[in-house]
């Protein structure tokens, strides 16, 4: 138990409004927990001054694994000694994130024993995190975690846990297996998972349409999202169930076709599936009605990145459609390649993204032995692979070169 | 093209350089594979370098460290734990 209370009139601010609060919850942990007390202190004094009172990295982690946890310092223990350690630990998460409320309890049960109690459900890289605990708690948490059966997650410049949509397990609109290949991946790269060797992350984000309900297309290095070949299904009495019902097709959902490849003649929808873009819109307005196609695969995207050392990005498409089926030999064997260059040359803390832009993507495709196509045009008057080569080889024949 | 080099020979060799450069260089990962290839010549490939690496850190001579990016680095004081 605290020994007092702290006292925290702006934070008290936060708590106020409809919307759920960090400090409520943070409040209810300092009743028993010291941790969080000093914690509630600690943030206060931030929002007072405003400045962070953390020291962030360091040498932390658990034997053998350079990954997992996040060392974090207070920069005034003597007045906050409870959160002079306060590091995070990475959990790798179950693929779609499925528990049962009995592990939910196990692993609460864990953090209430060796740290703070507080979590995260979930963090951005999709782990489940906890927040906050010392040095010498570290090596008994990770213990109690791997007897449950759990493992820590990635951090620092290696493979980030993968993370995925729910995919199949809920959803009729998964295009490929998500959890299965998130699953895959795990495991396959456990070595690169816990042992950082890359000149910074690298995260695979797995959603199984193009709505995207991970939002890998932002966060990750590797997007892989589902998508289909094949014409939209179409259950035409569904469609005349919806006019039916009031719906206004014509403005709802032909009006916004970002392709502009449908048509609505009041009686029947018809789809220039050649001029369909995959933006899921159609089949978001009208679920029972449009399904995605039948052969179904996902389309591989590369590059993305929240702004940390430069901009963000968007990752942008580098194969345009894959199969994904077990043993997932394309895939992988393209991942080595890129992993292999990009480790090669990368600078250190430059993400793939930034490194493509870098050596730009002409050089990039060569490298890692994949041929231009349209698709990889990112923007409208963008073409980032175009080399001319042939031109200036035939110019050199005549020895004339015109540039 | 000589005998494949061992992986404790290139793990020493690994240990060495980060003693020798400790204080003034930080070595990740993919520096001391290309610092061993480069010393080893074809006598050492990368999986051998990544055999080394994992040598190191799980006899305990060395550990994974973050300083805006993930090093190897001795075993010392924590910093920022002052």
């Amino acid at each position: 138990m605290p020994d007092k209370k702290r006292k925290t009139p702006k934070l008290d601010e936060l708590e106020k409004g409809e919307w759920p609060s960090f400090v409520k919850e943070i409040k209810s942990a300092a009743d028993k927990n010291a941790m969080a007390n000093d914690l509630l202190g600690q943030l206060e004094r931030s929002y007072e001054e405003k400045i962070g009172h953390w020291k962030h990295g360091g040498i932390v982690g658990v034997l053998g694994y350079g990954g997992g946890v996040i060392g974090r310092y207070s920069d005034l223990p003597e007045e906050f000694p409870s959160v002079s350690h306060f590091h995070t630990m990475r959990i790798n998460q179950p693929a779609g994130w499925f528990y049962t409320s009995d592990v939910l309890r196990k692993l609460c049960d864990i953090w209430e024993k060796h740290g703070s109690g507080l979590t995260n459900m979930h963090g951005s890289t999709g782990d489940l995190v906890f927040l906050g605990t010392r040095t010498e708690e570290l090596e008994p948490t990770f213990k109690e975690l791997t007897d449950l059966g759990f493992d820590l997650g990635g951090s620092g410049s290696d493979v980030r846990t993968p993370s995925c949509c729910c995919g199949m397990a809920r959803c009729e609109w998964a295009c490929y297996d998500t959890m299965a290949l998130t699953y895959f991946l795990t495991m396959h790269y456990q070595d690169e998972l816990h042992r950082p060797a890359f000149p910074y992350k690298w995260k695979f984000k797995m959603s199984g349409c193009p709505n995207d309900c991970v939002a890998a297309i932002a966060r990750s290095d590797m997007s892989i999202i589902g998508t289909w070949r094949d014409d939209i299904q179409v259950d035409e009495a569904a469609v005349t169930e919806c006019a039916k019902a009031g719906m206004d097709i014509q403005k709802d959902v032909v009006g916004n076709c970002p392709a502009k490849c449908m048509d609505w003649d009041g009686k029947k929808l018809k789809i220039d599936n050649k001029s369909c873009v995959k933006c899921m819109h159609c089949i978001n307005a009208m679920p029972k009605a449009l399904a995605p196609g039948k052969d179904r695969g996902a389309c591989i995207l590369i590059g993305a990145k929240a702004p940390i050392v430069e901009g963000a990005l968007l990752s942008s498409v580098l194969i345009p459609f894959i199969k994904l089926e077990p043993p997932y030999t394309e895939l992988i064997e393209l991942v080595d390649k890129i992993h292999e260059v990009w480790s090669e040359n990368g600078k250190n803390r430059e993400r793939i993204g930034e490194f493509i832009q870098r050596v730009g993507m002409g050089n990039f495709l060569e490298a890692i032995g994949v041929e231009p196509i349209p698709e990889m045009v990112a923007h409208p008057r963008e073409n980032p692979y175009v080399f001319y080569e042939e031109y200036f080889e035939e110019d050199e024949s005549q020895e004339n070169p015109k540039r | 093209m000589g005998d494949q080099v061992s992986v404790q020979e290139v793990s020493d060799a690994m240990y060495k350089m980060i003693k020798d450069s400790m204080g003034q260089k930080k070595w990740k990962a993919t520096d001391l594979t290309k610092a061993v290839t480069e010393m080893f010549g074809e006598r050492c490939d990368k999986n051998t370098a990544k055999s080394a690496i994992r040598e190191l850190i799980e006899s305990g001579k060395c550990v994974y460290t973050y300083f805006g990016g993930s090093f190897i680095e001795i075993p010392h004081k924590e910093g920022a734990e002052n």
